[in-house]
């Protein structure tokens, strides 16, 4: 059974079909990508599948449930983390803290046991801590933990969105441009993390520009294009298929 | 966007002294004032209470909440009336009339909760505007119109009467004592965290897991929760009340309590006093009094936008034990 499914999933704002009809399925445990010209609606696709959109029509099945209209907070509780394409972290918290984050639907404690510090919230808290310090580690921050986010490297925030989603115990992780705005050097180093969190049984679905990135760690490629659906498959077949050259000759300056 | 350095220890020794010196000042304040400042010493500790209730909301969770002397006002009318009426000694009304508080909080906020910032501002402003009106019209006949209610009884703490301003200098301020540990152990813990990652960005927070709607509303309710019991020692000290009392200035003074501290409890302990005390001292210069504190305010805002001391980051040390940061990082990567 697939992980995620989307079903003749339309967004539309005001007159603007963003997006149409788009179908696709991302099976455990693999890596897909989502790729289209800019304004082919990729993060619309996206936040339709966390929650931030309501899609008009059609649905998002997640696990075998219909989780189409479902708050964005529920959808993390239910196993989906993604970071944002323009970074959204917590600046003037520290790593860790912006790490505990992604961690807080996955605590119990609640405003009583927390104004108390009672030894079960303690006890809590403590692993928390531990396990942020571990994917703090996992994305190599762990020497910034007690840095205020908003002072670290542009690719290193890239990466602590990437820790902090990873905090919440993911099923299904999107990642809306992890390589934007990273030079090669980290762009590579994010493809050895892409593929440790494979690793770990965590699913990816990502959207990214960077054509050798997607080419290189994606078994499966979606592509979008005026809010349609214009080709899906294995990275081969979708790079051949004419539809998709048609679409990229049509924008400038995409490497393939 | 003021990035706070993290290599702040020798900040956080000054403030743990400034802590101690604090605690020694109100502890030794009442031995060396008169009957009159004592009283101011109360109305400081009343409004340091009530900031640090509004804080939660302002400081804490960035807020916009601008009418909290209406949850004051709900939770000192509840007391005055369930203690008139029914004989109900005050401090056992304590909690109901922080429950009082609480529920009228609940109805109202949560039908505006999810506005942002100055939207939600007015319609805070509506709120204490509303609550003063229908105390004033005597709604239900239970208010007392604009003449209020008296006769409040005092209080009675295991068989000790409280009625002397020494009395409730204690009271209050072993209430705000009782309050800032409370809402520090808040502060450290994911609820405080929550809070402020909601204070930050509150679209982050909702795609990080965080039941924005829910920690909003829920600290809006706890900030009432605790206006109003801060509203039964103001009956009982006063053992009349009236509109008057909970009118929209009332609002702007604690509101710039927490602004003007920059969210720390220390800082609004600070405020409360600058705010309250200051303008008595300044008494003999009544005139100029407005003059010096808006000349004060402006110059604030030139050097210390962010208020006088904002909150510390926290510290995870103790939690983290003796691992070194990053101890088997090399390792993995090797």
């Amino acid at each position: 059974m697939s992980l995620l499914e989307l079903r003749d999933v339309t967004k539309i704002f005001g007159g603007l079909i963003a997006v149409n009809e788009v179908s696709f399925t991302v099976e455990p445990q693999s890596v897909v990508g989502l790729i289209g010209p800019n304004g082919a609606g990729k993060t619309t696709v996206f936040n339709c599948i966390t929650g931030n959109y309501r899609p008009e029509r059609g649905s998002v099945i997640f696990d075998g449930r219909n989780v189409t209209g479902v708050a964005p907070h529920r959808l993390v509780e239910r196993g989906i983390a993604r970071t944002f394409q323009s970074i959204r972290l917590f600046s003037t918290l520290s790593a860790l803290e912006n790490t505990l984050a992604g961690r807080h639907c996955r605590l119990r404690s609640g405003w009583l046991a927390s104004m108390l510090h009672l030894p079960s919230q303690r006890r809590e808290e403590r692993e928390a801590v531990r396990r942020c310090m571990q994917e703090l580690e996992f994305v190599g921050l762990a020497d910034h933990a007690e840095e205020a986010a908003g002072s670290l490297s542009y690719g290193n925030q890239r990466l602590l969105e990437i820790a902090r989603a990873l905090a919440s115990d993911p099923r299904l992780l999107i990642l809306d441009e992890p390589a934007g705005g990273m030079n090669d050097q980290e762009t590579v180093a994010l493809v050895d993390t892409i593929n440790a969190i494979r690793e770990r049984g965590v699913t990816v679905l990502l959207i990214e520009h960077d054509m050798r990135l997607v080419m290189r760690i994606c078994e499966k490629l979606v592509v979008l294009e005026n809010g349609c659906l214009i080709a899906q498959g294995a990275p081969e077949v979708v790079r051949s298929h004419p539809a998709v050259i048609e679409a990229y000759l049509g924008a400038e300056d995409e490497a393939w | 966007m003021i990035v706070p350095s993290f290599s702040a220890r020798g900040r956080r020794g000054r403030r743990l002294v400034s802590c101690l010196l604090l605690g020694a000042v109100i502890c030794l304040l009442p031995f060396f004032c008169n009957a009159y400042w004592l009283d101011v010493c109360v109305s400081i500790g009343l409004y340091a209470l009530l900031a640090l209730s509004l804080n939660l909301i302002l400081g804490q969770a960035g807020i916009f909440h601008m009418g909290h002397a209406a949850f004051f006002g709900v939770g000192a009318y509840a007391t005055a009336i369930l203690n008139t009426m029914f004989h109900i000694p005050v401090l056992w009304l304590m909690p109901v009339s922080g429950a009082a508080a609480a529920l009228f909080a609940l109805v109202v906020a949560r039908p505006i909760i999810h506005l942002r910032g100055d939207y939600l501002l007015i319609v805070t402003i509506g709120i204490v505007e509303i609550v003063r009106i229908a105390l004033l019209n005597d709604v239900g006949g239970i208010t007392g119109g604009s003449n209020g209610i008296f006769g409040i009884s005092r209080p009675q703490l295991f068989g000790f009467r409280i009625y002397k301003s020494l009395h409730f200098y204690w009271l209050v301020w072993g209430m705000v004592g009782v309050t800032l540990l409370l809402f520090y152990g808040l502060w450290h813990s994911r609820v405080g965290r929550a809070l402020n990652y909601i204070k930050a960005d509150d679209v982050a927070a909702e795609g990080c897991g965080v039941n924005v709607s829910l920690y909003k509303l829920t600290a809006f309710v706890l900030g009432a929760f605790w206006a109003g019991m801060a509203g039964t020692i103001y009956a009982a000290k006063m053992s009349t009340i009236a509109p008057e009392s909970f009118n929209f200035m009332e609002s702007v003074i604690i509101f710039a309590v927490v602004i003007l501290s920059g969210g720390s409890q220390l800082g609004v302990l600070i405020s409360a006093f600058l705010f309250i005390g200051l303008p008595e001292l300044l008494r003999e210069f009544s005139d100029a009094r407005m003059l010096i504190f808006g000349l004060a305010m402006m110059l604030m805002m030139i050097w210390r936008p962010q208020g006088l001391l904002p909150c510390l980051p926290r510290v995870y040390a103790r939690l983290r034990g003796a691992v070194a940061p990053g101890a088997n990082v090399e390792e993995r990567r090797a």
